[in-house]
């Protein structure tokens, strides 16, 4: 086996540990590499920046345990926003059931670092399935979608929910998704009721949304640990995304690292068995 | 450092350990994970429609308060059973017309507005040459534009549009690059947060 064929034939095990390897040394040992603000991140940390105490933010956690490693970071961040300006937080879970148990583990997370209380601070809503309809539903009043809270309480028994019937008593909606029910929410709570959305989404899906921020559908967001990671520093509090930013950087610097290892091998072992054209 | 007395905690890191294990090989410990996540995710989504749905909307409003209107969603409903019964098949078709009718009304005025038109309005940029938003418009008016001929597939890509067609190739070949990262981005972020939860949560070697 020539010098070149090894380049492009390493045992893929070799690259999983080295990539393990990458991502657990600076967990270990920080290099506190800089997390760069982009303006999208930015303006959705501003609008929210802006909002007044009492003021009323409609927060829907719409992914599962299999998305909680980018997802949760940016819902705790933006829920440790809200709750240290005294903004007030509607809570729904609307991808799918298994997002229940996530969203509450943030929820309650946040809420017990700023001593909220359910029903006075924020409300937890829970899922119902077929997301469109609920959408809409809450667009005409949020009791014809909950009668009840995720706890079963009556929502007429809720402080929190006096004065509040439908998206105009919100200033802006922000769903933290895993799935495309990001769509959903810009097509029906954006273009339908005129409330602003701004959303975090998981890295895979990003590239995806960006026509929404071009069209000025979507006031900001959010995409994967990265973004996550440059909230956290907006809100001057890092955590897990921050610490993730080395591996992230390491395991990507050793991605790239590998690709050129193996074109170089490619093109090389194409030139030297005198093979012309791509 | 401080390992977890938590059962639950050695369950899951012990799960994410036989879910990485099919790295190395698959092995019977991935597929007994693999098995046990799709059964759980099936309970917990039985559970969850009985608990939050089914109860709540449906059978308490129905049969305990005496609420007649939902019979007609509750009969639309079993109509989707009938597709067991090859003989009945065609009773399910009901229930799929409805809920075709319905969704198709209330999404395509709204569906074309926030998807199609606003598209084409964020699309019609005033372009300059004396500034870098003007140069970034028409990069973005010549990108959807060459891009969409490349779609154009009723005229031989020949001439002008060939030549069009091979631009737009390039913006959407620059466009999957992007996607291609942001993947391995979002994959690596995942193996972060396994691998943050077995040295937090579980190992007890971070804070």
């Amino acid at each position: 086996m020539s010098i070149y064929e090894k380049m492009m034939s390493i045992d893929r095990r070799v690259l999983f540990v080295l990539i393990a390897l990458s991502v657990v040394i600076p967990l270990l040992k920080p290099l506190l590499l800089p997390v760069n603000v982009t303006k999208e991140v930015k303006h959705l940390y501003e609008f929210v920046d802006k909002l007044k105490p009492g003021d009323v933010v409609l927060l829907s956690l719409d992914y599962d345990p299999s998305t909680m490693a980018e997802c949760q970071p940016m819902a705790i961040s933006i829920l440790r926003q809200c709750f240290s300006k005294g903004i007030k937080v509607i809570v729904t879970s609307l991808a799918r059931p298994e997002g229940l148990g996530t969203a509450e583990m943030a929820l309650t997370q946040a809420a017990q670092e700023y001593h909220k209380k359910n029903g006075n601070d924020y409300v937890f809503l829970g899922y119902k399935p077929n997301a469109a309809a609920v959408i809409l539903a809450m667009g005409e009043n949020f009791r014809l979608a909950f009668p009840n809270d995720y706890y079963g309480t009556s929502i007429e028994d809720i402080p929190m929910m006096k004065g509040i019937k439908n998206y105009r008593d919100i200033k802006i909606l922000v769903t933290i998704s895993g799935s495309g029910i990001i769509d959903t929410w810009v097509i029906y709570a954006g273009g339908r009721y005129g409330v602003p959305v701004g959303a975090g989404v998981t890295a895979v899906m990003a590239t995806d949304y960006y026509k929404y921020l071009q069209s000025g559908q979507l006031v900001g967001l959010l995409g994967g640990l990265k973004g996550a990671a440059e909230y956290e520093k907006l809100i001057k509090h890092p955590d897990m995304a921050t610490k993730g930013m080395d591996g992230q950087n390491m395991a990507h610097l050793l991605i790239v690292f590998f690709i050129i290892i193996g074109n170089i091998g490619y093109f090389l072992g194409k030139r030297a068995k005198g093979i012309k054209g791509r | 450092m401080h390992v977890s007395s938590s059962i639950g905690v050695w369950i899951a890191a012990f799960l994410t350990l036989f879910v990485y294990s099919f790295l190395y090989k698959d092995n019977p410990f991935y597929k007994f994970a693999e098995h046990l996540v799709i059964g759980l995710a099936g309970g917990y989504y039985i559970v969850t429609v009985w608990f939050q749905i089914l109860k709540p909307k449906l059978i308490s409003p129905l049969f305990q308060q005496g609420n007649l209107t939902l019979i007609f969603p509750l009969i639309l409903g079993l109509f989707m059973w009938a597709r067991f019964i090859p003989q009945y098949s065609w009773i399910s078709r009901w229930a799929i017309a409805f809920t075709l009718g319905v969704g198709s009304g209330i999404s395509i005025p709204s569906v074309m507005q926030a998807l199609i038109i606003r598209q084409i309005q964020a699309t019609m940029l005033p372009v300059n040459f004396h500034s870098y938003i003007g140069w970034m418009n028409l990069l973005i008016i010549v990108g959807v534009l060459t891009s969409l001929i490349y779609f154009f597939f009723s005229a031989e890509h020949k001439g002008i549009l060939g030549l069009s067609a091979k631009i737009g190739i390039w913006f959407i070949m620059i466009g999957f690059g992007a996607t291609f990262g942001y993947t391995v981005m979002s994959r690596v972020s995942l193996l972060i947060g396994r691998v943050q939860f077995l040295m937090t949560d579980w190992l007890g070697v971070l804070h």
